[in-house]
């Protein structure tokens, strides 16, 4: 039976990594970068926050304290996207590399990183663990508000959720309205459309460019960080978080560029990967069918969005170019 | 702040663009970059399981080249990465960047695997391999066909087009891998006809790849040829130099896109056609394990140039096997090769700007500069 009130909580917990790796990957395009290293970045952000989790669960014998339990995981998810987010800033912005090849390499390096670590983890810190299940911090970024279990089905589908689904729909709220609604988006996505005429009209490029990439890549990586955490049960397990982050570089074209839009787009593609569990008689086979249907719903619209060349929807005019005030 | 300076304040580091920095130059630099990055990567592997440098450089080329079937898998390995590199720069001079060929080499897999499974008994062993080959190059055209198209007509991002097709490819092959599982339930479709050997490359002698490698080098002369001497190895250039140009030249920019793309995604099916004929002989998700993405990274790194292509292929397909090589003696996971890819990868890329830029520094006004 398709129960509609079981399907959405999980559509939304499938979905929620995608928003937050789609969120940070409008951010960073609106600035003009396209960053192909989203997949990977959501990659180190997961697993730097495995480790630091790894490690203080190991420190403590399980006894953690919630609040201690959420900030490590949470700041060394942070620190690691950071530091990738440098790195793609610095190669594309800085050093005027190519982006598809810093990003590819990036998610190339990430993904090897992850698995690399995943992996590894309990071989380099000599634990003495078969896997790595870091239960007692997933219980803290899962907690619920006590009473949502009293509200019947409003409470199921709104409120049964760990703090960082509230937390990737307001980031994506904030981000939308940042960006349409604020003289730094203006700013932001001046430097996107055209940064020659943004450097002209006093706007620091790098300075923006920096900032989006960065700030971008922190909000994607929460996405690995959600995915271990919350949705998996804090349980690691190599290539387990798969195509996710492509499916959010998807889900921004799919959203055409705006956040808030996206809050349901990543519930729709969430709710499409799990769908065939909800349909009775669809086998195994036709499963993979389901989940091609992200990628196909998102070749259509990028396919109708250049036939119709409504401006107002296209991708940011220097997406994937470098800048380079001299060029002119 | 402003006030304080009474001039306007001069930046730390200016730019300019390099006149062509002659070819002795530029080498020197990508192979100090190189240098530089294999130190880097010897670090990371001494703090990871404290071996000495040394230890570590030999026990990777051992793991690349210690014994023959090692080599054949390294040169086998280095074939298909230049091949799946040779087969992207023809787009890639026209400046389309075809970032499919993760995809189109599956669809030549997926094309290569219907042709083995259905028509396995059905026909002669060398008509086989001829009807998997057609069939391959012609899925792995289609598949670059289809953004080719829509780019030429009306501009679509052929970047997100191409990169999503290799999903679309990938979960059409997750599909038929279970209409095709062997045992039932396994989720794989185990060795294609085990028995008959029907629609396998045959082997030459003991070694197990010569073919492989031939069909390469074939390929790889033949697209040398057509860039540089062929009629529509020039088209190719002058679109992707300015495609008003070309249009002003009286090149039909649209025709030259749809046919080059079809090009390169043919060869990415023939990369798959070998991979399941030639080696495998059965079919995976990730049968062209990243190989379509590593080869955009070979293509471009070596600005088109076949020689540091295949420099480039060996480099990364060496990095991998030694890579795991280490991983296995010292239990830890195989991806660790990714992680040294990517750094030399990156030191790559970065040397690209000091090729390209020269740095003027601040002269120094009494003050220290860093």
């Amino acid at each position: 039976m398709f129960s509609l009130v079981a399907f959405i909580p999980r559509a939304i917990l499938q979905g929620m990594p995608l928003l937050f790796g789609c969120t940070g990957e409008t951010i960073s395009e609106k600035a003009g970068s396209l960053n192909l290293g989203i997949p990977g970045v959501m990659y180190v952000g997961a697993i730097c926050g495995v480790i630091g989790s790894f490690l203080y669960e190991q420190s403590c014998g399980g006894q953690v304290v919630p609040i201690i339990a959420i900030l490590i995981p949470f700041l060394a998810c942070l620190a690691g996207s950071l530091i990738m987010g440098l790195l793609f800033a610095f190669m594309t912005v800085s050093l005027r590399a190519n982006q598809n090849v810093v990003g590819l390499a990036m998610t190339t390096f990430g993904i090897g990183f992850g698995n690399f670590f995943g992996g590894s983890l309990m071989k380099l810190t000599g634990a003495s663990v078969p896997s790595i299940a870091l239960s007692a911090t997933s219980k803290c970024f899962r907690k619920a508000l006590p009473f949502a279990n009293d509200c019947g089905a409003f409470g199921k589908i709104f409120l049964s959720y760990g703090f960082m689904t509230y937390l990737a729909v307001a980031i994506a709220i904030v981000t939308a309205f940042i960006l349409t609604k604020t003289r730094i988006g203006l700013q932001l996505r001046a430097v996107g459309e055209n940064p020659a005429t943004a450097d002209a009209a006093g706007i620091d490029v790098t300075k923006y460019k920096y900032f989006a990439i960065c700030i971008g890549c922190m909000i994607a990586g929460l996405g690995g960080l959600f995915y271990v955490m919350d949705y998996a049960n804090g349980v690691w397990s190599n290539d387990a978080f798969g195509d996710r982050g492509w499916l959010a570089i998807a889900l921004v074209i799919f959203t055409l560029w705006k956040p808030n839009v996206a809050i349901f787009g990543s519930i729709l593609f969430g709710g499409l990967y799990i769908l065939n569990l909800f349909i009775p008689g669809a086998g195994m086979a036709t499963k993979e069918l389901y989940k091609m249907l992200p990628y196909v719903v998102t070749i259509i619209v990028l396919i109708i969005t250049s036939m119709r060349r409504k401006r107002e929807h296209q991708p940011p005019e220097s997406l994937g170019l470098p800048y380079f005030r001299e060029d002119r | 702040m402003k006030e304080k300076h009474k001039h306007i304040k001069e930046p730390l580091v200016k730019l300019s663009r390099r006149a062509d920095l002659d070819r002795k130059h530029s080498w020197s630099y990508r192979a100090l970059a190189i240098l530089a990055a294999l130190v880097v990567d010897g670090i990371i592997i001494m703090l990871v399981v404290h071996m000495n440098p040394f230890d570590i450089y030999s026990t990777m080329f051992m793991g690349a080249f210690g014994t023959t079937r090692k080599i054949w898998v390294t040169l086998k390995e280095l074939s298909l990465l230049l091949l799946i590199s040779i087969a992207l720069t023809p787009a890639y001079r026209m400046k389309f960047w075809n970032l499919g060929g993760e995809g189109q080499v599956l669809m030549g897999a997926w094309a290569t695997a219907f042709c083995m499974i259905y028509l396995g008994d059905k026909l002669p062993s060398g008509l086989l391999l001829l009807v998997m080959f057609v069939a391959a190059i012609v899925v792995g055209g289609i598949w670059a066909f289809i953004p080719a198209v829509f780019k030429a007509k009306w501009g679509t991002n052929e970047t997100l087009f191409t990169l999503m097709m290799n999903y679309v490819a990938i979960q059409m092959v997750a599909y038929f891998i279970i209409k095709w599982e062997m045992p039932k339930g396994s989720g794989h479709v185990g060795i294609i006809n085990q028995a008959t050997q029907a629609g396998w490359l045959p082997y030459l002698g003991s070694n197990s790849y010569a073919l492989v490698v031939g069909f390469v080098v074939i390929v790889t002369i033949g697209m040398h040829v057509y860039l540089k001497y062929s009629k529509h190895g020039y088209e190719i250039s002058v679109v992707g130099e300015s495609q008003r140009t070309a249009t002003y030249v009286g090149i039909s920019v649209d025709k030259v896109i749809i046919r080059t793309l079809i090009l390169s995604g043919g060869i990415c099916g023939f990369a798959g056609w070998l991979i399941v004929s030639g080696s495998d002989h059965t079919i995976t998700t990730t049968l062209a394990g990243g190989m379509g993405f590593t080869g955009i990274m070979v293509s471009w790194l070596a600005q088109f140039n076949v020689i540091v292509m295949i420099l480039c292929s060996l480099l990364i397909v060496f990095m991998g096997q030694g890579a795991s090589e280490i991983a296995t003696s010292f239990g830890l996971n195989e991806a660790f090769g990714d992680i040294l890819t990517g750094i030399i990868i990156f030191f790559i890329i970065g040397v690209e700007f000091f090729i390209n830029y020269k740095l003027h520094f601040r002269k120094s006004s009494g003050k220290e500069e860093a």
